[in-house]
C-alpha cells in the first residue's frame, strides 16, 4: 500500500449523492488509489436527497435517510470536511481555496455541487418564511413552521412542489398549490393523468390554484400573503418555492471551465480540464442536464471507473422514469410523451377505478409511458422502452401489460402497497415483503442487484423482478436507480454477451483466457456465470476447432448428468421421439435394480428419468444403458432436450401426418447439438395438437395439407404460446427451416437466454425474414448446423463409460482412514 | 503438531478443478488454482449442503453446484453478502505432491 504521502490526491467538492457515490465505487474499484478529501457544505454526512419528501410526511426520520456516516469516513480513511465551502478552484497551482483562506492540493478534482432551487425574483422573496425545498434545513424549517403556522402556500405544481405540499397538509397545514399552467407535473404527466392526479390530491383536501402567476409575496417582518396577477391574494404563513432547480456551477465557472447550462462534460465524465471531473446534477452532458437519481448513479459509475484508471466505460445519458412519492398515488411516467406525428398512441381508460394507461409508439418502440392508479407495468415497459424492443407483435396487448401477455408466471397479486409484511414475493427463495424492505432501508440499497445479493429475491427464476422493482420503488419513494442500458454479462466485465459474441467473431479469439485478456477482465479466470457463456459462444462459433472447457461447464454438463439436492444425479436414457421398447424398458428396470436407484420417474417430456444415482456409479449405469443401445438423453443439456409426439396418422384416427416419424427424424438430426438455453421440440399429428406444441421452443403441428412451424413458447417460469413461423408441404422442409431456425438461435442467443427470449429482443419478422424469406440464407444457416452437428454427436455416456474419458472425475483422489 | 497426510499428486487435480477425498468423517473437497494453488474444504456448503466440489472453480473461489453461494477456498466463508462458513483444511505442495492435514474443530469465520 502506498502511503498517503506519496498517492495522488483526489479532492471532491460536494457531499452529495453523485460524489459520494463515485467515491464509494472508486474505492470499490480501486482502494488505495487515492488520498481522498471530500468538501460539504451541510453540516452532515452524506444522505438520501430523494427521501426528504418522507421526512416532511414525517414517514422517515432523518436518521432514517443518512448514507454515510462520519464513522465510514474515517474508516475509509477519508478526510471529511463539513461545513467548509469552497470559494475558489485555482487550475494553476492545483489547489482548492476554502472561504476561510486554507488551500488544499489537488491531482485530481471532483466536482458534484449539484443544484439550487430556483428563486422566482418576486417582490418579498427575502422575507422570513419564504423558503426552497432542497435541504433537510429547509425541511427543518417547514416542520417547525407547521407547528406554529397554519397557511401554506406552495408555488410550482411539479414534482417537487406536490411533495412538498403533501408533507405539509400532513403535518396538519392549509396547503394552497399554485401553478403556472393548467396540468399538473406537466413534465411528466399528460393532461389527463394530470387531472386524475389532482381530483385525487383535491379529495386528500390539497387546494389548487391554477393556472395562475405569482406576482408578489406580501408582508413586513414575515410572509403574510401571496398576491396573484389576477389581482387576487391568499394569506400564507409559509412559502415554499419550488418551481424547480437549478445546476449549481458558479465555482467552475469562475474558475474558467465551459460551462452551459451545467459544467460542460464528456462521456468520461471529464470538463475541459481533464484533471478535473464532474458528476450529478450540476453537469450538461451532451446538451443535457438531470436531476434525478437513476442519471447520476450511471455517471458516478464512469467516472469511478475512470478515476480508477479502468477507463473504458463511457456515459451516453440515461432515459428516466419519475415516479411521485405521495404515499397512495400510484403515477409512473417515462420517456417522451408529447404529441408528435410520427408518433401512435395507445390509451386505456377506466375512470371509476381510476386507472390511466398511455403507451407512446414510434417506429414499433416504446417512446414513453404515462400509467396513473395501476403502475405494476412501469418497470416492464420501461425496460422495453430502454431497450428499444420492436413491440408490434404484442401491440394488440401491450397496454395490459406484462401479466396479460402470457408472460407473468406465477405471480399473482400485483398491488405492493396493499401487501402486508408476510407477503411472499420471491416463490424460488422464499422472501416475504418485510424482508426486502427491512434489507433496503438497513443497509441503505438502491438497486434491484443490491436486492438480489443481499436477500435473493429475484435471484432465482426472475419471474419477481417486476414486484421486487415495486418493493424498492415503494421502499426507496420511487426514485430508485434503474439498470443500466446495455446489461454487462457479470460483475468481471462491463462488456454486454453482444459484445464478447462480436469479439469472439470479429477477432477470431479460441480460447477463454484469450477473450478474457482481448475485454480486459476485471478477474483472472472469470467466475460460474460467465466462463460456460463464453465456453458455450466459443463452442458455437468454432465447431470442430474449440476444445470444449469441462471446467468452465455446469457440473450437469460436465458429467453428464443433473444434480440433485442431496448431490446424487439422475439419469435420463434418450428415447427418439418418446417411443420405447420392451427390450429398452426392460434395461432400465434392470438397471434401476442393479444399482438401487430409489426413483424411476416419467418425464414430461415423454422420457425416463432415474433418481438418485450415486456420482461413482454413473459410468456403471451408462455402461449397461449403452449395451442396451441407449444414449444421453441430454436432459441437463444448454442443448436439444427432447421431442414429443403424439402417435399421429400411424395409429390415431385424427392424425393427418406420421407425428411420431417426423418426431424422431427430427431428433436423430438435432441431438447433441449446443444451444444458448435448454430446446424442446414437439410434433403434434393434428391440430387437436396432443403433444401441446405450442408451448415449446418450436412445435410442428400436422395439418392435412402439410406442416405449420410455431417457435419461441414456453411453459415454464413463463407461459407463453408460441409464435407461427411459416407453413410448409414437406417433411424435408420442415426440417431444414427447423434446423435454420436453430442455427440462427445459436448464433445471436445470450447464454441462458431462452428461444423465447431471444424472439422478443430480436423481432418475429427479422427472424422470419432470415429463416423462411430469404432462402439462400436458410440454407447456409442449415449448411452451418449440419456441419456442426458432425463434431456434437458423440454419445458422451459411451465416452465415460467405456472409453475412460474423465475417469478423474468419477473416483475419489484418496481414501483416508483417520484415527 | 500438524499431522500431514499424503492424498495424491497436483496432476490429479484438474486446473481450475477440484476432487474429492473421503474420509470417516465426510468427504473434503481439494481444489486446484489456475496458479497451482491447493486448497480443501469440507465438501458441503453452509447454506443447504451441497457438494462443493463440484462447482465451478474461478480465480481463488468455488461456486456452490445448488444454489449459487460462493465460497472462499482459503478460509471457507461464503463471499458477502452471503454468509455462512464451511471447514477448511491445510494443505502444501511438496514436489508436486499434495498433502492435507485434516481438521476437526468445527468452522469459524477467519479474520
Amino acid at each position: 500500500m502506498l502511503n498517503k504521502v506519496n498517492k495522488p490526491k483526489l479532492v471532491v467538492i460536494g457531499n452529495g449523492m453523485a460524489g459520494i457515490r463515485t467515491v464509494e465505487l472508486l474505492l470499490d474499484r480501486a482502494p488505495d488509489l487515492y488520498d481522498i478529501t471530500v468538501f460539504g457544505s451541510e453540516p452532515y454526512g452524506n444522505y438520501n436527497r430523494i427521501l426528504l419528501s418522507p421526512v416532511l410526511a414525517g414517514e422517515k426520520t432523518v436518521d432514517d435517510i443518512m448514507l454515510n456516516t462520519e464513522q465510514w469516513y474515517d474508516d475509509n480513511g477519508i478526510t471529511l470536511r463539513k461545513g467548509e465551502m469552497i470559494e475558489m478552484i485555482d487550475r494553476r497551482t492545483c489547489e482548492v481555496v476554502t472561504r476561510e483562506g486554507a488551500r488544499v492540493p489537488y491531482d485530481r478534482l471532483l466536482i458534484a455541487t449539484g443544484s439550487n432551487p430556483i428563486m422566482l425574483p418576486l417582490p418579498g422573496k427575502d422575507l422570513p418564511g419564504v423558503i426552497g425545498f432542497r435541504d433537510i434545513q429547509d425541511v427543518e424549517h417547514m416542520v417547525q413552521a407547521s407547528t406554529s403556522y397554519k397557511h401554506a402556500v406552495v408555488i410550482g405544481g411539479g414534482l417537487l412542489g406536490l411533495e412538498a405540499a403533501n408533507g405539509l397538509m400532513k403535518r396538519g397545514m392549509n396547503v394552497t398549490v399554485v401553478h403556472l399552467l393548467d396540468t399538473l407535473m406537466e413534465r411528466q404527466l399528460d393532461q389527463v393523468a394530470g387531472g386524475l392526479l389532482r381530483k385525487s390530491l383535491e379529495e386528500r383536501g390539497m387546494v389548487f390554484k391554477m393556472p395562475a402567476q405569482t406576482q408578489a409575496i406580501l408582508g413586513e417582518d414575515r410572509v403574510t400573503g401571496v398576491r396573484f396577477a389576477d389581482g387576487e391574494e391568499l394569506p400564507a404563513d409559509l412559502v415554499v418555492m419550488a418551481v424547480g432547480i437549478r445546476p449549481n456551477f458558479e465555482l467552475a465557472r469562475k474558475a474558467g471551465l465551459h460551462c452551459e447550462r451545467g459544467i460542460v462534460v464528456s462521456d468520461t465524465m471529464q470538463t475541459y480540464d481533464g484533471r478535473i471531473y464532474a458528476v450529478g446534477e450540476c453537469v450538461q452532458h451532451r446538451r443535457q442536464t438531470y436531476g434525478l437519481v437513476a442519471p447520476l448513479f450511471d455517471q458516478a459509475k464512469v467516472c469511478a471507473n475512470h478515476l480508477a484508471m479502468k477507463g473504458f466505460a463511457t456515459y451516453d445519458g440515461s432515459v428516466v422514469s419519475t415516479k411521485l412519492k405521495v404515499t397512495g398515488i400510484d403515477l409512473f411516467s417515462a420517456g417522451d410523451f408529447a404529441p408528435g406525428a410520427d408518433k401512435e398512441e395507445i390509451v386505456m381508460q377506466d375512470a371509476s377505478r381510476g386507472v390511466y394507461k398511455r403507451i407512446i409508439l414510434r417506429d414499433k418502440k416504446i417512446v414513453g409511458a404515462v400509467l396513473y392508479g395501476d403502475t405494476i407495468d412501469g418497470p416492464w415497459y420501461f425496460q422495453h422502452l430502454r431497450d428499444g424492443t420492436d413491440v408490434s407483435h404484442m401491440r394488440e396487448r401491450l397496454v395490459f401489460g406484462a401479466a396479460n401477455l402470457g408472460d407473468g408466471g406465477h405471480s399473482g397479486n400485483n398491488s405492493v402497497a396493499a401487501m402486508s409484511d408476510e407477503t411472499e414475493i420471491c416463490g424460488c427463495n422464499g422472501v416475504c415483503k418485510g424482508t426486502i424492505v427491512k434489507a433496503i432501508s438497513e443497509k441503505k440499497l438502491f438497486t434491484i442487484d443490491d436486492v438480489r445479493a443481499h436477500t435473493k429475491a429475484s435471484s432465482s427464476c426472475g419471474s419477481c423482478t417486476g414486484l421486487v422493482e415495486q418493493v424498492l420503488a415503494f421502499t426507496l419513494g420511487g426514485d430508485y436507480s434503474a439498470a443500466p442500458k446495455v446489461k454487462p454479462m457479470c460483475a468481471c466485465t462491463d462488456h454486454s454477451h453482444d459484445d464478447a459474441r462480436r469479439v469472439i467473431v470479429e477477432n477470431g479469439l479460441k480460447t477463454i483466457p484469450d477473450v478474457m485478456k482481448f475485454m480486459d477482465w476485471k478477474t483472472p479466470n472469470g467466475c460460474h456465470s460467465c466462463r460456460p457463456a463464453l465456453n458455450y459462444y466459443l463452442l458455437a462459433t468454432w465447431p470442430g476447432e474449440y476444445r470444449d472447457d469441462q471446467q468452465s461447464r455446469y457440473i450437469n454438463e460436465r458429467v453428464h448428468a443433473n444434480i440433485q439436492k442431496d448431490g446424487t444425479y439422475s439419469v435420463v436414457p434418450r428415447m427418439w421421439g418418446g417411443v420405447t421398447t420392451p427390450d429398452e424398458l426392460r434395461a432400465i428396470a434392470d438397471v434401476a435394480d442393479k444399482f438401487n436407484i430409489p426413483t424411476v420417474k416419467v418425464t414430461g417430456g415423454q422420457r425416463i428419468d432415474l433418481l438418485g444415482v450415486k456420482k461413482e456409479d454413473l459410468p456403471a449405469v451408462w455402461a449397461d444403458l449403452n449395451a442396451a443401445g441407449m444414449v444421453s438423453g441430454h436432459a441437463y443439456a444448454k442443448g436439444l432436450r427432447t421431442v414429443k409426439t403424439c402417435v399421429g396418422s400411424e395409429w390415431c384416427r385424427f392424425g393427418t401426418q406420421d407425428s411420431t416419424g417426423l418426431g424422431v427424424k427430427l431428433e436423430k438430426f438435432m441431438w447433441g447439438s449446443w444451444t444458448p438455453a435448454k430446446v424442446k421440440l414437439a410434433v403434434s399429428g393434428c391440430p387437436r395438437n396432443c403433444a401441446e406444441a405450442t408451448c415449446k421452443d418450436v412445435g410442428v403441428i400436422c395439418v392435412d395439407s402439410g406442416y405449420e412451424i410455431h417457435f419461441a413458447g414456453a411453459a415454464g417460469l413463463h407461459i407463453k404460446g408460441t409464435e407461427f413461423l411459416t407453413k410448409v408441404a414437406t417433411e424435408e422442409e420442415t426440417l431444414e427451416i427447423i434446423a435454420a431456425l436453430t442455427q440462427l438461435y445459436r448464433e445471436q442467443g445470450w447464454y441462458l437466454e431462452r428461444m423465447y427470449k431471444w424472439c422478443d429482443r430480436i423481432g418475429l419478422d427479422a427472424i422470419r425474414k432470415q429463416v423462411v424469406d430469404d432462402v439462400a440464407n436458410r440454407k447456409a444457416l442449415f449448411s452451418r448446423f449440419a456441419h456442426s452437428q458432425q463434431f456434437s454427436q458423440s454419445d458422451p455416456w459411451a465416452a465415460r463409460a467405456q472409453r475412460g474419458v474423465d475417469r478423474n472425475e468419477f473416483t475419489p483422489l484418496a481414501e483416508l482412514e483417520l484415527a | 503438531m500438524t499431522k500431514w497426510i499424503e492424498i495424491g499428486t497436483l496432476n490429479d487435480i484438474p486446473v481450475l478443478g477440484s476432487r474429492v477425498v473421503r474420509t470417516a468423517s465426510g468427504d473434503i473437497a481439494v481444489f486446484r488454482t489456475s496458479d497451482d494453488e491447493v486448497f480443501a474444504l469440507d465438501d458441503r456448503c453452509p447454506h443447504k449442503g451441497g457438494p462443493l466440489s463440484q462447482g465451478i472453480v474461478h480465480n481463488k473461489r468455488v461456486t456452490c453446484p445448488l444454489h449459487n453461494f460462493v465460497i472462499e477456498l482459503k478460509s471457507g466463508t461464503a463471499v458477502a453478502p452471503d454468509e455462512g462458513c464451511t471447514r477448511a483444511h491445510p494443505t502444501k505442495v511438496e514436489n508436486g505432491v499434495v498433502w492435507l492435514s485434516v481438521q476437526t474443530a468445527v468452522a469459524v469465520p477467519a479474520e
